[in-house]
Protein backbone atom coordinates (compact mmCIF):
# COMPACT_ATOMS: atom_id res chain seq x y z
CA UNK A 1 0.00 0.00 0.00
CA UNK A 2 1.72 3.04 -1.26
CA UNK A 3 0.62 7.14 -0.41
CA UNK A 4 -2.02 9.28 -0.62
CA UNK A 5 -2.56 8.44 3.20
CA UNK A 6 -5.39 9.41 5.73
CA UNK A 7 -4.64 11.82 8.43
CA UNK A 8 -3.82 9.14 11.31
CA UNK A 9 -1.58 7.19 8.57
CA UNK A 10 0.14 10.23 8.29
CA UNK A 11 0.86 10.66 12.13
CA UNK A 12 1.65 7.57 12.77
CA UNK A 13 4.31 7.40 9.49
CA UNK A 14 5.34 10.58 11.33
CA UNK A 15 6.40 8.79 14.76
CA UNK A 16 8.34 5.89 13.29
CA UNK A 17 5.64 3.29 12.22
CA UNK A 18 6.61 1.84 8.68
CA UNK A 19 4.06 -0.46 7.65
CA UNK A 20 0.78 1.84 7.27
CA UNK A 21 -1.37 -1.04 6.17
CA UNK A 22 -4.38 -0.86 8.05
CA UNK A 23 -4.11 -4.76 10.36
CA UNK A 24 -0.24 -4.12 10.32
CA UNK A 25 1.69 -3.74 13.72
CA UNK A 26 4.32 -1.16 14.75
CA UNK A 27 5.70 0.56 17.26
CA UNK A 28 5.24 4.52 17.26
CA UNK A 29 7.19 7.01 19.29
CA UNK A 30 4.60 9.14 21.83
CA UNK A 31 4.91 13.48 21.83
CA UNK A 32 3.02 13.00 25.65
CA UNK A 33 2.17 10.23 27.89
CA UNK A 34 -1.37 11.22 30.25
CA UNK A 35 -2.44 9.30 33.12
CA UNK A 36 -4.90 9.81 36.10
CA UNK A 37 -5.45 8.90 39.53
CA UNK A 38 -7.41 5.80 38.62
CA UNK A 39 -5.38 4.87 35.75
CA UNK A 40 -1.91 5.66 37.22
CA UNK A 41 -2.82 3.72 40.37
CA UNK A 42 -1.87 0.12 38.27
CA UNK A 43 0.29 1.82 35.20
CA UNK A 44 2.78 2.82 38.16
CA UNK A 45 2.69 -0.55 39.95
CA UNK A 46 3.29 -1.59 36.28
CA UNK A 47 5.89 0.41 35.64
CA UNK A 48 7.65 -0.57 38.73
CA UNK A 49 7.40 -4.35 37.70
CA UNK A 50 9.22 -2.88 34.45
CA UNK A 51 12.16 -1.85 36.18
CA UNK A 52 12.71 1.29 34.45
CA UNK A 53 14.19 3.98 37.15
CA UNK A 54 13.08 6.82 34.72
CA UNK A 55 10.19 7.77 32.43
CA UNK A 56 11.72 8.09 29.14
CA UNK A 57 11.19 12.26 29.06
CA UNK A 58 9.78 13.59 32.34
CA UNK A 59 8.57 16.66 30.04
CA UNK A 60 6.92 14.81 28.17
CA UNK A 61 4.06 13.32 30.96
CA UNK A 62 1.42 14.89 32.02
CA UNK A 63 -0.62 13.51 35.36
CA UNK A 64 -3.84 14.59 36.50
CA UNK A 65 -5.69 13.86 39.96
CA UNK A 66 -9.09 14.09 38.24
CA UNK A 67 -11.41 11.08 38.88
CA UNK A 68 -11.30 10.60 42.84
CA UNK A 69 -10.31 14.46 43.34
CA UNK A 70 -10.79 15.82 45.52
CA UNK A 71 -10.11 13.02 47.04
CA UNK A 72 -13.42 11.53 48.51
CA UNK A 73 -12.16 9.26 51.10
CA UNK A 74 -9.18 7.82 52.42
CA UNK A 75 -8.41 5.21 49.41
CA UNK A 76 -8.90 7.60 46.77
CA UNK A 77 -6.41 9.95 48.71
CA UNK A 78 -3.83 7.12 48.53
CA UNK A 79 -4.38 7.19 44.64
CA UNK A 80 -4.02 11.06 44.33
CA UNK A 81 -0.80 11.15 46.70
CA UNK A 82 0.67 7.89 45.09
CA UNK A 83 0.67 10.54 41.34
CA UNK A 84 1.62 13.17 43.17
CA UNK A 85 4.80 11.84 44.98
CA UNK A 86 5.35 9.98 41.20
CA UNK A 87 5.30 13.38 39.62
CA UNK A 88 7.96 14.57 42.14
CA UNK A 89 9.92 11.74 42.21
CA UNK A 90 10.53 11.58 38.39
CA UNK A 91 10.74 15.58 38.09
CA UNK A 92 7.47 15.73 36.02
CA UNK A 93 6.33 19.36 36.24
CA UNK A 94 2.98 18.66 34.17
CA UNK A 95 1.17 17.18 37.48
CA UNK A 96 -2.57 18.90 37.67
CA UNK A 97 -4.53 19.05 41.07
CA UNK A 98 -7.26 21.47 41.20
CA UNK A 99 -6.25 23.85 44.43
CA UNK A 100 -2.99 23.04 44.21
CA UNK A 101 -2.04 24.16 40.62
CA UNK A 102 -2.77 27.17 38.47
CA UNK A 103 -5.55 25.02 36.26
CA UNK A 104 -6.53 21.89 37.19
CA UNK A 105 -9.61 19.99 36.97
CA UNK A 106 -10.59 17.03 33.79
CA UNK A 107 -7.37 15.86 32.10
CA UNK A 108 -8.73 16.60 28.34
CA UNK A 109 -9.27 19.81 28.54
CA UNK A 110 -6.56 20.77 31.28
CA UNK A 111 -4.19 19.53 28.30
CA UNK A 112 -5.49 21.58 25.41
CA UNK A 113 -5.60 24.95 27.18
CA UNK A 114 -2.19 24.11 28.65
CA UNK A 115 -0.94 23.64 25.19
CA UNK A 116 0.45 20.70 25.51
CA UNK A 117 -1.52 19.12 22.67
CA UNK A 118 -0.87 20.38 19.04
CA UNK A 119 -1.50 19.32 15.25
CA UNK A 120 0.02 15.59 14.45
CA UNK A 121 0.95 14.65 17.53
CA UNK A 122 0.85 11.07 18.89
CA UNK A 123 -0.92 11.05 22.41
CA UNK A 124 -1.77 7.37 24.36
CA UNK A 125 -3.79 8.54 27.21
CA UNK A 126 -5.08 6.12 30.44
CA UNK A 127 -7.94 7.19 29.91
CA UNK A 128 -10.73 5.73 26.82
CA UNK A 129 -11.85 9.55 25.72
CA UNK A 130 -8.31 10.54 25.09
CA UNK A 131 -9.52 10.24 21.59
CA UNK A 132 -10.60 13.96 22.60
CA UNK A 133 -7.54 15.22 21.13
CA UNK A 134 -8.56 14.68 17.42
CA UNK A 135 -10.55 18.67 18.02
CA UNK A 136 -6.78 19.61 17.64
CA UNK A 137 -6.11 17.58 14.88
CA UNK A 138 -3.63 14.82 16.70
CA UNK A 139 -4.10 11.61 17.10
CA UNK A 140 -5.43 10.61 20.59
CA UNK A 141 -6.10 7.36 22.18
CA UNK A 142 -7.12 5.38 25.15
CA UNK A 143 -4.93 2.88 26.21
CA UNK A 144 -4.65 0.72 29.48
CA UNK A 145 -2.69 1.02 32.30
CA UNK A 146 -0.16 -1.65 31.43
CA UNK A 147 0.48 0.46 28.43
CA UNK A 148 0.88 3.44 29.99
CA UNK A 149 3.66 1.69 31.93
CA UNK A 150 5.43 0.68 28.92
CA UNK A 151 4.75 4.42 27.56
CA UNK A 152 6.21 6.20 30.60
CA UNK A 153 9.26 3.57 30.33
CA UNK A 154 10.12 3.56 26.75
CA UNK A 155 8.27 6.40 24.97
CA UNK A 156 6.57 4.09 22.56
CA UNK A 157 3.52 2.46 22.07
CA UNK A 158 2.50 -0.89 19.95
CA UNK A 159 0.06 0.27 17.73
CA UNK A 160 -2.20 -2.03 14.99
CA UNK A 161 -2.58 0.58 12.36
CA UNK A 162 -6.28 1.60 11.92
CA UNK A 163 -8.83 1.45 9.08
CA UNK A 164 -10.48 5.14 8.40
CA UNK A 165 -13.70 5.87 8.41
CA UNK A 166 -14.50 9.51 6.49
CA UNK A 167 -17.53 11.12 8.64
CA UNK A 168 -18.78 13.85 6.46
CA UNK A 169 -21.73 15.93 7.23
CA UNK A 170 -24.00 18.18 5.33
CA UNK A 171 -26.76 20.25 5.56
CA UNK A 172 -28.29 22.79 8.33
CA UNK A 173 -29.68 21.89 11.31
CA UNK A 174 -32.23 23.37 13.73
CA UNK A 175 -31.33 25.67 16.22
CA UNK A 176 -29.90 24.15 19.45
CA UNK A 177 -28.45 21.86 18.04
CA UNK A 178 -24.35 21.45 18.91
CA UNK A 179 -21.32 19.60 18.14
CA UNK A 180 -22.59 17.02 20.97
CA UNK A 181 -25.48 15.99 18.25
CA UNK A 182 -22.47 16.03 15.35
CA UNK A 183 -21.24 12.36 17.00
CA UNK A 184 -24.70 11.54 18.12
CA UNK A 185 -25.91 11.78 15.24
CA UNK A 186 -23.19 9.33 13.93
CA UNK A 187 -23.63 7.14 17.19
CA UNK A 188 -27.01 6.60 15.87
CA UNK A 189 -26.15 5.51 12.38
CA UNK A 190 -22.53 3.35 13.97
CA UNK A 191 -23.87 1.94 16.71
CA UNK A 192 -21.68 1.00 19.57
CA UNK A 193 -19.51 -1.30 17.47
CA UNK A 194 -19.87 0.35 14.11
CA UNK A 195 -15.93 2.42 14.31
CA UNK A 196 -14.45 -0.77 15.80
CA UNK A 197 -9.99 -0.64 15.31
CA UNK A 198 -11.19 2.55 12.82
CA UNK A 199 -9.66 6.35 12.72
CA UNK A 200 -13.03 8.46 12.20
CA UNK A 201 -12.06 11.49 10.64
CA UNK A 202 -14.56 14.13 10.35
CA UNK A 203 -15.21 16.15 7.42
CA UNK A 204 -17.87 18.73 5.92
CA UNK A 205 -18.91 22.55 5.92
CA UNK A 206 -21.00 21.82 9.16
CA UNK A 207 -17.42 20.71 10.87
CA UNK A 208 -15.53 23.53 9.26
CA UNK A 209 -18.27 25.93 11.20
CA UNK A 210 -17.84 23.90 14.84
CA UNK A 211 -16.15 25.91 17.27
CA UNK A 212 -13.11 23.65 19.34
CA UNK A 213 -14.99 23.27 22.02
CA UNK A 214 -17.75 21.65 19.59
CA UNK A 215 -14.82 19.57 18.49
CA UNK A 216 -14.31 18.39 21.78
CA UNK A 217 -17.55 16.86 22.62
CA UNK A 218 -17.44 14.89 18.82
CA UNK A 219 -14.12 13.85 19.07
CA UNK A 220 -14.27 12.80 22.62
CA UNK A 221 -17.27 10.32 22.05
CA UNK A 222 -16.00 8.64 18.93
CA UNK A 223 -14.66 5.93 21.11
CA UNK A 224 -18.13 5.24 22.01
CA UNK A 225 -18.42 4.07 18.37
CA UNK A 226 -15.15 1.44 18.89
CA UNK A 227 -12.66 4.05 17.57
CA UNK A 228 -9.24 4.35 18.23
CA UNK A 229 -9.35 7.81 17.37
CA UNK A 230 -11.62 10.38 15.83
CA UNK A 231 -10.17 13.53 14.27
CA UNK A 232 -10.96 17.04 13.15
CA UNK A 233 -7.95 17.76 10.81
CA UNK A 234 -6.38 20.84 12.23
CA UNK A 235 -7.64 24.36 10.04
CA UNK A 236 -7.50 28.51 11.02
CA UNK A 237 -10.04 27.42 13.93
CA UNK A 238 -7.81 25.19 15.32
CA UNK A 239 -4.86 27.56 14.56
CA UNK A 240 -6.55 30.57 15.82
CA UNK A 241 -7.15 28.55 19.02
CA UNK A 242 -3.69 26.96 19.67
CA UNK A 243 -1.97 30.45 18.70
CA UNK A 244 -1.57 32.02 22.43
CA UNK A 245 -0.92 28.65 23.80
CA UNK A 246 1.39 25.95 22.57
CA UNK A 247 4.66 27.61 22.70
CA UNK A 248 8.02 26.60 21.42
CA UNK A 249 7.13 24.71 18.29
CA UNK A 250 5.58 25.65 14.95
CA UNK A 251 1.99 24.58 14.64
CA UNK A 252 1.80 22.49 11.38
CA UNK A 253 -1.61 20.79 10.45
CA UNK A 254 -1.45 16.93 9.03
CA UNK A 255 -4.42 16.98 6.39
CA UNK A 256 -4.94 13.93 4.30
CA UNK A 257 -4.19 13.13 1.14
CA UNK A 258 -6.28 13.35 -1.81
CA UNK A 259 -7.45 10.19 -3.05
CA UNK A 260 -6.66 8.62 0.65
CA UNK A 261 -8.01 5.59 0.98
CA UNK A 262 -11.26 4.73 3.58
CA UNK A 263 -12.45 1.86 4.65
CA UNK A 264 -15.93 3.61 4.72
CA UNK A 265 -18.00 6.79 4.56
CA UNK A 266 -20.72 7.91 6.38
CA UNK A 267 -22.93 11.01 5.42
CA UNK A 268 -24.97 13.11 7.97
CA UNK A 269 -27.35 14.97 6.28
CA UNK A 270 -28.25 17.75 9.63
CA UNK A 271 -31.03 19.32 7.82
CA UNK A 272 -33.83 20.27 10.30
CA UNK A 273 -32.39 18.29 12.84
CA UNK A 274 -33.58 18.39 16.47
CA UNK A 275 -30.98 18.23 19.06
CA UNK A 276 -30.39 14.56 19.85
CA UNK A 277 -30.77 12.37 23.35
CA UNK A 278 -28.79 8.48 23.86
CA UNK A 279 -31.29 6.99 25.94
CA UNK A 280 -30.00 4.33 28.37
CA UNK A 281 -28.15 2.42 28.75
CA UNK A 282 -26.96 2.82 25.47
CA UNK A 283 -24.68 5.61 23.93
CA UNK A 284 -25.47 4.97 20.57
CA UNK A 285 -29.34 4.39 21.43
CA UNK A 286 -29.97 7.70 19.83
CA UNK A 287 -33.22 9.81 18.68
CA UNK A 288 -34.72 13.28 18.08
CA UNK A 289 -35.26 15.05 22.00
CA UNK A 290 -38.62 15.91 20.09
CA UNK A 291 -39.79 12.40 19.85
CA UNK A 292 -38.33 10.89 23.00
CA UNK A 293 -40.64 9.83 25.97
CA UNK A 294 -41.47 13.25 28.46
CA UNK A 295 -39.78 11.29 31.50
CA UNK A 296 -39.66 13.14 35.08
CA UNK A 297 -36.03 14.39 35.52
CA UNK A 298 -34.59 14.38 39.24
CA UNK A 299 -30.78 15.30 38.24
CA UNK A 300 -29.02 17.06 35.64
CA UNK A 301 -25.43 17.21 35.30
CA UNK A 302 -23.66 19.59 32.87
CA UNK A 303 -20.08 19.00 33.18
CA UNK A 304 -17.48 16.26 32.00
CA UNK A 305 -14.97 15.87 29.52
CA UNK A 306 -17.14 16.18 26.51
CA UNK A 307 -19.65 18.60 27.53
CA UNK A 308 -17.91 20.82 30.42
CA UNK A 309 -16.87 24.19 28.56
CA UNK A 310 -17.18 27.88 28.52
CA UNK A 311 -19.78 27.01 25.56
CA UNK A 312 -21.60 24.46 27.12
CA UNK A 313 -21.86 26.69 30.49
CA UNK A 314 -23.27 29.59 27.70
CA UNK A 315 -25.68 27.38 26.40
CA UNK A 316 -27.05 26.44 29.83
CA UNK A 317 -27.25 29.69 30.54
CA UNK A 318 -29.14 30.70 27.62
CA UNK A 319 -32.13 28.31 28.43
CA UNK A 320 -31.91 29.45 32.20
CA UNK A 321 -32.21 32.71 31.28
CA UNK A 322 -33.81 34.05 34.77
CA UNK A 323 -35.99 31.01 35.28
CA UNK A 324 -35.66 28.55 38.34
CA UNK A 325 -34.91 25.23 38.44
CA UNK A 326 -38.14 22.87 38.65
CA UNK A 327 -39.03 22.01 42.09
CA UNK A 328 -37.63 18.06 42.87
CA UNK A 329 -35.10 18.29 40.40
CA UNK A 330 -31.42 19.38 40.71
CA UNK A 331 -29.14 21.11 38.84
CA UNK A 332 -25.47 20.25 39.29
CA UNK A 333 -22.92 21.68 36.69
CA UNK A 334 -19.34 21.12 36.81
CA UNK A 335 -16.49 23.68 34.93
CA UNK A 336 -14.18 21.10 33.41
CA UNK A 337 -11.53 23.60 34.49
CA UNK A 338 -10.48 25.63 36.84
CA UNK A 339 -9.36 28.17 33.85
CA UNK A 340 -13.15 27.27 32.83
CA UNK A 341 -14.68 28.18 36.30
CA UNK A 342 -12.66 31.40 36.39
CA UNK A 343 -13.74 32.74 32.84
CA UNK A 344 -17.92 31.48 33.87
CA UNK A 345 -17.32 33.20 37.01
CA UNK A 346 -16.37 36.57 35.44
CA UNK A 347 -18.79 36.27 32.87
CA UNK A 348 -21.73 35.86 35.45
CA UNK A 349 -22.43 32.47 34.15
CA UNK A 350 -22.02 30.95 37.93
CA UNK A 351 -23.79 33.63 39.34
CA UNK A 352 -26.89 33.04 37.03
CA UNK A 353 -26.48 28.95 37.94
CA UNK A 354 -27.11 29.81 41.54
CA UNK A 355 -29.35 32.15 41.78
CA UNK A 356 -31.88 29.43 39.24
CA UNK A 357 -31.21 26.99 41.95
CA UNK A 358 -28.53 24.94 40.61
CA UNK A 359 -25.22 23.73 42.35
CA UNK A 360 -22.03 24.14 41.21
CA UNK A 361 -18.72 21.62 42.39
CA UNK A 362 -14.78 22.67 41.71
CA UNK A 363 -13.63 20.14 38.52
CA UNK A 364 -13.80 16.72 38.57
CA UNK A 365 -14.69 13.83 36.82
CA UNK A 366 -16.52 12.48 39.93
CA UNK A 367 -20.36 11.90 39.16
CA UNK A 368 -19.47 10.66 35.25
CA UNK A 369 -18.52 7.78 36.47
CA UNK A 370 -20.16 6.79 39.22
CA UNK A 371 -17.28 7.65 41.79
CA UNK A 372 -18.51 10.94 43.88
CA UNK A 373 -20.56 14.12 43.44
CA UNK A 374 -24.01 13.43 42.28
CA UNK A 375 -24.51 9.54 42.24
CA UNK A 376 -27.96 8.64 41.63
CA UNK A 377 -30.28 6.35 43.49
CA UNK A 378 -32.35 3.18 42.10
CA UNK A 379 -35.44 4.47 40.02
CA UNK A 380 -34.09 8.26 39.60
CA UNK A 381 -33.45 9.84 35.93
CA UNK A 382 -30.76 12.00 35.22
CA UNK A 383 -30.04 14.24 31.94
CA UNK A 384 -26.30 14.49 31.66
CA UNK A 385 -24.02 16.02 28.76
CA UNK A 386 -21.82 13.47 29.62
CA UNK A 387 -20.50 10.78 27.28
CA UNK A 388 -21.80 7.34 28.98
CA UNK A 389 -24.97 6.41 30.17
CA UNK A 390 -24.16 2.25 30.64
CA UNK A 391 -26.48 0.72 33.38
CA UNK A 392 -25.36 1.99 36.88
CA UNK A 393 -23.08 4.44 35.34
CA UNK A 394 -23.86 7.26 37.55
CA UNK A 395 -24.94 5.11 40.66
CA UNK A 396 -27.53 2.53 41.47
CA UNK A 397 -27.83 -0.17 38.92
CA UNK A 398 -31.49 0.85 38.15
CA UNK A 399 -30.70 4.70 37.53
CA UNK A 400 -31.08 5.96 34.22
CA UNK A 401 -28.99 8.20 32.33
CA UNK A 402 -29.97 10.46 28.97
CA UNK A 403 -26.96 12.05 27.27
CA UNK A 404 -27.49 15.29 25.63
CA UNK A 405 -26.21 18.26 24.82
CA UNK A 406 -26.63 21.30 27.25
CA UNK A 407 -29.28 23.47 25.97
CA UNK A 408 -31.39 19.94 26.33
CA UNK A 409 -29.85 19.79 29.84
CA UNK A 410 -30.97 22.92 30.70
CA UNK A 411 -34.32 23.02 29.38
CA UNK A 412 -34.83 19.14 31.91
CA UNK A 413 -33.48 21.73 34.95
CA UNK A 414 -36.07 24.20 34.81
CA UNK A 415 -38.71 21.85 33.10
CA UNK A 416 -38.47 19.15 35.68
CA UNK A 417 -39.01 16.75 32.30
CA UNK A 418 -37.17 15.78 28.94
CA UNK A 419 -38.69 18.25 26.80
CA UNK A 420 -37.57 19.95 23.86
CA UNK A 421 -35.43 23.18 24.68
CA UNK A 422 -37.35 25.31 21.99
CA UNK A 423 -40.49 24.74 24.02
CA UNK A 424 -38.75 26.40 26.89
CA UNK A 425 -36.89 29.07 24.79
CA UNK A 426 -40.12 29.95 23.05
CA UNK B 1 -0.11 -18.47 29.68
CA UNK B 2 -1.38 -21.99 28.89
CA UNK B 3 -1.48 -23.21 25.16
CA UNK B 4 -4.78 -25.62 26.31
CA UNK B 5 -7.32 -24.66 28.42
CA UNK B 6 -10.47 -26.67 29.80
CA UNK B 7 -13.18 -24.90 31.68
CA UNK B 8 -16.79 -24.30 32.42
CA UNK B 9 -18.45 -21.63 30.05
CA UNK B 10 -20.27 -18.40 31.90
CA UNK B 11 -22.25 -17.31 28.85
CA UNK B 12 -22.83 -13.31 28.85
CA UNK B 13 -24.79 -11.20 26.12
CA UNK B 14 -23.64 -8.93 23.50
CA UNK B 15 -21.68 -5.17 23.91
CA UNK B 16 -20.79 -6.52 27.77
CA UNK B 17 -19.44 -2.67 28.80
CA UNK B 18 -15.93 -2.30 31.54
CA UNK B 19 -18.73 -0.65 33.97
CA UNK B 20 -20.51 -3.79 33.79
CA UNK B 21 -17.31 -5.79 34.57
CA UNK B 22 -16.52 -3.77 37.31
CA UNK B 23 -18.46 -0.64 38.20
CA UNK B 24 -16.79 2.93 38.65
CA UNK B 25 -17.04 3.47 42.18
CA UNK B 26 -14.79 0.38 42.63
CA UNK B 27 -11.61 1.83 40.96
CA UNK B 28 -10.12 3.55 43.81
CA UNK B 29 -9.61 0.11 45.33
CA UNK B 30 -6.09 -1.72 44.98
CA UNK B 31 -6.31 -4.70 45.88
CA UNK B 32 -7.17 -7.46 43.34
CA UNK B 33 -9.19 -9.73 45.52
CA UNK B 34 -11.87 -6.88 46.93
CA UNK B 35 -12.03 -5.56 43.15
CA UNK B 36 -12.97 -9.41 41.97
CA UNK B 37 -15.43 -9.77 44.32
CA UNK B 38 -17.43 -6.77 42.56
CA UNK B 39 -17.22 -8.54 39.26
CA UNK B 40 -19.73 -8.27 36.49
CA UNK B 41 -22.06 -6.62 39.44
CA UNK B 42 -23.69 -4.21 37.09
CA UNK B 43 -24.54 -6.46 34.75
CA UNK B 44 -26.04 -9.27 36.62
CA UNK B 45 -24.24 -9.70 40.50
CA UNK B 46 -26.30 -13.19 40.25
CA UNK B 47 -23.91 -14.16 37.53
CA UNK B 48 -20.62 -12.50 38.42
CA UNK B 49 -21.33 -14.48 42.09
CA UNK B 50 -21.30 -17.33 40.25
CA UNK B 51 -17.86 -17.24 38.03
CA UNK B 52 -15.68 -20.20 39.45
CA UNK B 53 -11.76 -20.24 39.29
CA UNK B 54 -11.46 -22.09 35.98
CA UNK B 55 -14.34 -20.76 34.15
CA UNK B 56 -14.03 -19.38 30.65
CA UNK B 57 -16.58 -15.93 30.12
CA UNK B 58 -18.16 -16.27 26.90
CA UNK B 59 -19.43 -13.06 25.94
CA UNK B 60 -21.58 -11.78 22.67
CA UNK B 61 -20.20 -9.05 20.24
CA UNK B 62 -18.05 -5.97 21.13
CA UNK B 63 -17.22 -7.59 24.78
CA UNK B 64 -15.54 -5.00 26.75
CA UNK B 65 -16.79 -2.34 24.87
CA UNK B 66 -16.13 1.56 26.92
CA UNK B 67 -13.47 2.35 29.58
CA UNK B 68 -9.60 1.82 29.31
CA UNK B 69 -10.12 0.58 33.08
CA UNK B 70 -7.49 -2.19 33.68
CA UNK B 71 -9.06 -2.77 36.89
CA UNK B 72 -11.51 -5.04 34.42
CA UNK B 73 -8.76 -7.29 33.60
CA UNK B 74 -8.01 -7.10 37.98
CA UNK B 75 -10.97 -8.13 38.59
CA UNK B 76 -11.23 -11.06 35.91
CA UNK B 77 -8.21 -12.21 36.77
CA UNK B 78 -8.92 -12.24 40.38
CA UNK B 79 -11.38 -14.30 40.16
CA UNK B 80 -9.48 -17.29 38.31
CA UNK B 81 -11.01 -16.69 34.84
CA UNK B 82 -9.34 -18.60 32.31
CA UNK B 83 -10.08 -17.07 28.99
CA UNK B 84 -12.77 -15.17 27.50
CA UNK B 85 -14.30 -16.36 24.17
CA UNK B 86 -16.58 -13.18 22.11
CA UNK B 87 -17.95 -12.68 19.32
CA UNK B 88 -15.63 -9.75 18.83
CA UNK B 89 -13.84 -7.84 21.34
CA UNK B 90 -13.78 -3.78 22.10
CA UNK B 91 -10.26 -1.98 20.72
CA UNK B 92 -9.25 -1.39 24.65
CA UNK B 93 -9.99 -4.10 26.21
CA UNK B 94 -8.55 -6.37 23.86
CA UNK B 95 -5.16 -4.66 24.01
CA UNK B 96 -5.31 -4.64 28.05
CA UNK B 97 -6.01 -8.01 27.77
CA UNK B 98 -3.00 -9.05 25.38
CA UNK B 99 -1.12 -6.97 27.33
CA UNK B 100 -1.94 -8.54 30.80
CA UNK B 101 -1.92 -11.48 29.33
CA UNK B 102 -5.33 -13.00 29.48
CA UNK B 103 -6.36 -15.26 26.95
CA UNK B 104 -8.75 -14.35 24.62
CA UNK B 105 -10.49 -16.17 21.61
CA UNK B 106 -12.73 -14.95 18.47
CA UNK B 107 -15.49 -16.66 17.15
CA UNK B 108 -18.75 -15.32 16.33
CA UNK B 109 -19.98 -19.03 15.43
CA UNK B 110 -18.63 -21.01 18.70
CA UNK B 111 -20.30 -17.93 20.47
CA UNK B 112 -23.71 -18.71 19.11
CA UNK B 113 -23.72 -22.33 19.82
CA UNK B 114 -22.22 -22.31 23.50
CA UNK B 115 -24.79 -22.99 26.24
CA UNK B 116 -24.03 -21.61 29.88
CA UNK B 117 -22.36 -24.34 31.53
CA UNK B 118 -20.50 -26.00 28.91
CA UNK B 119 -17.09 -27.66 28.95
CA UNK B 120 -14.86 -26.14 26.75
CA UNK B 121 -11.45 -26.70 25.51
CA UNK B 122 -9.12 -24.31 23.76
CA UNK B 123 -5.97 -25.03 21.78
CA UNK B 124 -4.49 -21.89 20.76
CA UNK B 125 -1.93 -23.73 19.05
CA UNK B 126 -4.42 -25.54 16.95
CA UNK B 127 -6.45 -22.51 16.56
CA UNK B 128 -9.66 -24.16 17.74
CA UNK B 129 -12.60 -23.97 20.47
CA UNK B 130 -14.44 -27.22 21.31
CA UNK B 131 -16.91 -28.84 22.63
CA UNK B 132 -17.61 -32.54 22.58
CA UNK B 133 -17.58 -33.09 19.02
CA UNK B 134 -17.84 -30.02 18.19
CA UNK B 135 -15.31 -27.66 16.92
CA UNK B 136 -14.75 -23.70 16.23
CA UNK B 137 -11.52 -22.00 14.37
CA UNK B 138 -10.44 -19.01 15.78
CA UNK B 139 -8.29 -16.84 13.82
CA UNK B 140 -4.41 -17.17 14.44
CA UNK B 141 -2.56 -14.64 16.61
CA UNK B 142 -0.52 -12.18 14.97
CA UNK B 143 2.61 -12.38 15.36
CA UNK B 144 3.26 -9.37 17.25
CA UNK B 145 0.55 -10.20 19.86
CA UNK B 146 2.55 -13.84 19.86
CA UNK B 147 5.86 -11.92 20.90
CA UNK B 148 3.90 -10.13 24.19
CA UNK B 149 2.44 -13.34 24.94
CA UNK B 150 5.48 -14.95 25.14
CA UNK B 151 7.74 -12.30 27.28
CA UNK B 152 4.78 -13.16 29.62
CA UNK B 153 2.79 -9.80 28.34
CA UNK B 154 3.52 -6.07 28.14
CA UNK B 155 5.88 -5.79 31.38
CA UNK B 156 8.25 -8.65 29.93
CA UNK B 157 8.17 -7.36 26.34
CA UNK B 158 9.23 -4.21 27.73
CA UNK B 159 11.48 -5.06 29.98
CA UNK B 160 13.36 -6.90 27.43
CA UNK B 161 13.09 -3.71 25.09
CA UNK B 162 14.81 -1.26 27.97
CA UNK B 163 17.68 -3.70 28.05
CA UNK B 164 18.27 -4.09 24.54
CA UNK B 165 17.48 0.16 24.31
CA UNK B 166 20.02 1.07 27.17
CA UNK B 167 22.70 -1.44 26.13
CA UNK B 168 22.58 0.05 22.84
CA UNK B 169 22.50 4.13 24.19
CA UNK B 170 23.83 3.86 27.47
CA UNK B 171 21.43 3.85 30.80
CA UNK B 172 18.53 6.22 30.61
Amino acid sequence: MTAPWTVAQKILAAHGVQDLTPGAFGLARVDLVMTNDVSGSVALREFEKIGARRVFDPSRVALFADHFAPAKDVRSAQLVGRLRRFAREQGIEQYWEAGSTPNGGIEHTVLAEEGLIAPGDFIPGGDSHSCTYGAFGAFGTGVGSTDIAAALALGELWVRVPQTIRVEYRGTAGPQVTGKDLILAYLAQSGVAGGTYAALEFAGPPIDATSIDERMALCNMAVEAGAKTGIVPADATTLAWLADKVTGRPLEPVLPDEGASYAGRAQIDLDGMRPLVARPPSPADVVPVDTVDRVRVDQVYVGNCANGTMTDLRQLCEVLGGRRVARGTRLIVVPASQRVYRQALKEGLLEQIVEAGGAISMPTCGACFGGHMGILDAGEVAVATTNRNFRGRMGHADSAVYLANAYVAGAAAVSGELVDPAEVMA
Amino acid sequence: MSDVITGRAVVLGDDVNTDNIIPGPYLNITDPEELGRHLLETYDAAVGAAVAPGDILVGGRNFGMGSSREQAQVAIMARGVQAIVAGSFARIFLRNCINVGLAVAESPEAVAAIADGDELRIDFTAGTITRGDDTWTIPPRPPFVGEILEAGGLVGWAQERLRRTSSTQGRR
